[in-house]
């Protein structure tokens, strides 16, 4: 390559660099006469843990489509790692990755055969064992997918979308079924790609792993957006009262405040016995709920 | 009626084994009538087998199942229609759509619920004609829900009820099982979502390769002995090492501070008290009991289910 | 691309490899046929003294082809379609002709094979004599033409499988329909009605039928043809013509997905 166009490449892609990984205005995607989307604004930046949550059919999936390249919009603009998914080529999807959620192929192929196959699509794959040992399955290297268990087949899923070494990765409801331990192990194997500058969006049914993850959050209700902001603020979490609930003299009591601070401070000027006391503040799971239900 | 009094389901040192590999080595557990208990444990632990031995699928190496008195695989023609069971993945038929299918099963019970309101309760109502392959994994779970519901059933296996479906749809279904716990109706399901356990259970049973590793009801098992972790807010940049070494504090975010350890009513004076000494504004205290989770990840944080391939 | 097309390819046969029921089926059910049609009028001769069970054996490399490259082709598609294959490799980098060509060398080799198997059994199980140089030239470019013909009309016709599993009974309907009137099963075509003659002379089986006959049959057995000649001209163009439609149609009607986007 001479030096004029290695340096030409070098600008280009510290542009691209520049840019947010998502850019998203005015989308709508419209069946027949209903807007399954209808209207929605979106920024994620580079290397942010993005999630986005919202009711079955609320036009979550629909959007994430769109995003993969995978739906035709009807209308808006939108740009993935500065590329428009509709038009984009095959240099484009190279860098996005995507966790499946249902598959069931591969079934007679083993779990080392299939990943080295999918990477053999990507210019600058990991090679295929070191992403199995990433993803926890080296020990089942060798076995045909049609033997793994439930989770264990996630966990190709995801070795499958990580391994060409994507900028951009979505993943869609990726620890359903998973037992405690393994959503664990699953968090922070999404940490450490997005340790790595991965940027990640995220859709889930599951607050607590909302919350453990993302870095921004989105709710999508009937199409549009309904609440953006940080896992802490999201809703006007933040600013909601705290319930504080403790036992005085064998009864039950409970105050709403703002500040629990005061209240704690009079309590233990009382002298009451603190080890009863519970300080709750509306959980992730509570503002998703009430702002969904404010939509209806 | 016999088994009148008994428990709705009640094992002793059952046994499962495959081959070589024992799936369940000797569990004991008893659910009693009119109540709901949570049976929790990573994939590989035996709750499946267990599960299998109580609804009469499999007839244990040893020990005894009885499920509302009687023998699940000896009496099972008798048992049946008294049981609702919940299975994790399809099995109907998939071209029938989800009206068509309820309705079936309706039919073969003596005295069914009605079947459109178990529609509504559900959320299945825009549903009724669609064929059961074109649902969504959310929607055929809450079919199956509503399939083992409509025999009005004594006891129902539930097995991870609200997998795949969204957050609302999860607290509707868990307000319909507190109905039925209120209804008399005793409760058997397995979850690996450790707040519904702890919301709808009143008794937890965890399991470890294929052994029982705790038991009791879940404020038991988290055992409200203290408060275990304190998030204040206040001035950034203090020297936490005034605070002495009964407890660890942290300051993860500037101005965000953890403090955690055994927390009783003189701890907590004594901090808060320090915090005021140092002259640093508290603006925001915030505490974190042990939950159920907690518990859970400690019970089987350090062993590797043993020869589990599931 | 070309590397991308081969591991594909690869990756299919080792697929296809391992569903001992597809290589049970696909393989030797026509074999399995060839014998038992050869065995049964094993001792009957046409009239110009051709063993019967050598006729059989050039005809059933027509239906073994459609075996090997359509159904196969059709229900293989319908299946990725349905098990998230297709899903898969869509969010990949790789090209759609990519996925096509991949299982175009499955049903390639496949398709030889076939051939091979059923040769094999005509040779050995009934002293089939093998053909020369020149014909097997032709050989190479009728089993050419009908590997891409049937194979691109595979993927056309998979587009209105809606389940997978049933697939193969439903490709194998104008499969089977297509082997009676078109001269492989029962031969000579003459003995059709003229018009079912005419309905089925324009399907691609009977003039492939036709040409391999060419290819294992003396000289003479023409006279058994319909027009007491081979025409082979005719066969190059009316497989020509069904490799256009077949091309055309698969192209047009190739979709990522069964639901409309």
């Amino acid at each position: 390559m001479t030096a004029a166009r290695s340096s030409l490449t070098w600008w280009k892609q510290s542009t691209i660099r520049c840019m947010e990984a998502i850019e998203v205005t005015g989308l709508r995607k419209t069946y027949g006469g209903r807007d399954a989307v209808a209207g929605i604004d979106l920024v994620v930046a580079r290397g942010e843990i993005f999630s986005l949550l919202g009711p079955n059919g609320a036009g979550k999936t629909t959007t994430v489509e769109i995003l993969e390249g995978h739906r035709r919009r009807t209308a808006g603009d939108v740009r993935v790692l500065g590329e428009d998914p509709g038009r984009a080529g095959s240099a484009w999807r190279a860098r996005i990755g995507i966790v499946l959620q249902d598959a069931d192929d591969a079934a007679d192929l083993t779990v080392h055969e299939m990943v080295r196959h999918i990477a053999g699509f990507y210019p600058e794959a990991r090679k295929a064992d070191e992403v199995i040992e990433l993803v926890g399955l080296s020990e089942k290297r060798n076995s045909k997918i049609r033997t793994l268990s439930g989770g264990q087949r996630r966990r190709v899923d995801v070795a499958l979308g990580i391994v060409g070494r994507p900028e951009l990765l979505f993943l869609d409801e990726p620890t359903t079924g998973f037992d405690p331990e393994a959503r664990r192990q699953f968090w922070d194997l999404i940490r450490t790609l997005a340790a790595d500058g991965t940027t990640i969006v995220l859709t889930t049914h599951y607050l607590d792993e909302a919350e453990a993850l993302a870095d921004r959050l989105a709710v999508v209700a009937e199409g549009r957006i309904v609440a953006e902001g940080t896992p802490a603020t999201l809703g006007g979490r933040a600013a909601a009262e705290a319930r504080v609930s403790w036992t005085e003299n064998g009864t039950a009591r409970t105050e709403q405040v703002p500040d629990p601070t005061d209240l704690i401070r009079r309590l233990l000027a009382d002298g009451v016995d603190l080890t009863t006391l519970t300080i709750t503040r509306p959980t992730l799971e509570d503002t998703y709920l009430s702002l969904i239900g404010a939509t209806r | 009626m016999v088994g009148g009094d008994a428990a709705a389901v009640e094992v002793r040192d059952v046994v499962v084994r495959y081959g070589g590999t024992t799936a369940v080595g000797g569990v004991s557990l008893t659910l009693p009538r009119g109540r709901v208990l949570a049976l929790l444990g990573h994939n590989g632990a035996g709750k499946t087998s267990l599960l299998q031995v109580c609804e009469g699928f499999r007839r244990p190496d040893d020990g005894v199942a009885r499920v509302l008195g009687l023998d699940p695989v000896g009496d099972h023609d008798a048992l049946m229609p008294r049981l609702g069971i919940m299975l994790q993945s399809g099995g109907v038929y998939p071209w029938a759509t989800a009206g068509e299918i309820l309705r079936l099963f309706a039919s073969f019970a003596a005295n069914p619920l009605d079947t459109d309101m178990l529609l509504d309760r559900l959320g299945l109502r825009k549903f009724e004609r669609t064929r059961f392959r074109r649902l969504s994994g959310g929607e055929q779970q809450r079919l199956s829900l509503a399939v083992a519901l409509v025999g009005r059933p004594e006891l129902v296996f539930l097995d991870e009820p609200t997998a795949g479906m969204d957050t609302e749809a999860r607290h509707t279904t868990w307000q319909l099982i507190e109905e039925l716990r209120t209804d008399g109706v005793s409760v058997l399901l397995t979850t690996h979502l450790l707040d519904e356990a702890e919301r709808l259970a009143d008794d937890v049973v965890i399991m470890r390769s294929g052994e029982v590793a705790a038991t009791g009801t879940p404020a038991e098992l988290t055992s409200a002995a203290a408060i275990e972790v304190l998030e204040l807010r206040a001035d950034p940049g203090l020297d936490l090492s005034g605070l002495g070494s009964r407890w660890t504090a942290a300051e993860p975010a500037s101005g965000q501070y953890t403090i955690s350890g055994a927390l009783d009513t003189a701890g907590l004076a004594e901090i808060l008290a320090w915090f005021a000494s140092v002259g640093a504004d508290v603006t925001a205290v915030n505490t974190r009991r042990r939950t159920l989770e907690d518990v859970y990840l400690s019970l089987t944080a350090t062993q590797t289910p043993v020869g589990a391939t599931k | 691309m070309i590397a991308v097309s081969l591991s594909r390819g690869h990756v299919e046969l080792l697929q296809f490899l391992r569903d001992r029921t597809a290589v049970v089926f696909t393989f030797f059910f026509p074999a399995l046929l060839l014998l038992l049609f050869g065995t049964i009028f094993g001792s009957e001769s046409t009239d110009q003294g051709v063993a019967v069970s050598r006729v059989f054996t050039a005809s059933m490399i027509a239906y073994g082809i459609l075996n090997t490259a359509f159904v196969t082709m059709g229900a293989g598609l319908a299946m990725d379609r349905e098990d998230g294959t297709l899903k898969r490799l869509r969010g990949t980098p790789m090209p759609a002709s990519a996925y096509l060509i991949g299982k175009g060398l499955l049903v390639l080799g496949l398709s030889v094979a076939e051939a091979a198997v059923l040769i094999g059994v005509g040779v050995l199980v009934f002293d089939m004599p093998l053909p020369d140089a020149a014909h097997w030239l032709t050989f190479g470019w009728i089993f050419l033409l009908s590997v891409f013909a049937c194979s691109t009309l595979g993927i056309a016709v998979s587009a209105l499988v809606k389940n997978a599993r049933n697939a193969g009974a439903i490709l194998n309907v104008p499969v089977v329909a297509l082997q009676f009137v078109s001269g492989v099963f029962i031969h000579p075509m003459s003995q059709l009605p003229d018009w079912l003659e005419k309905v089925a002379s324009i399907f691609p089986v009977r003039w492939m039928a036709q040409g391999f006959r060419y290819v294992f049959l003396p000289d003479g057995a023409q006279t058994q043809e319909i027009g007491g000649a081979w025409n082979l001209g005719t066969v190059a163009m009316v497989l020509g013509v069904w490799c256009v439609i077949g091309l055309i149609l698969c192209l047009v009607t190739f979709r990522w997905s069964s639901r409309d986007r």
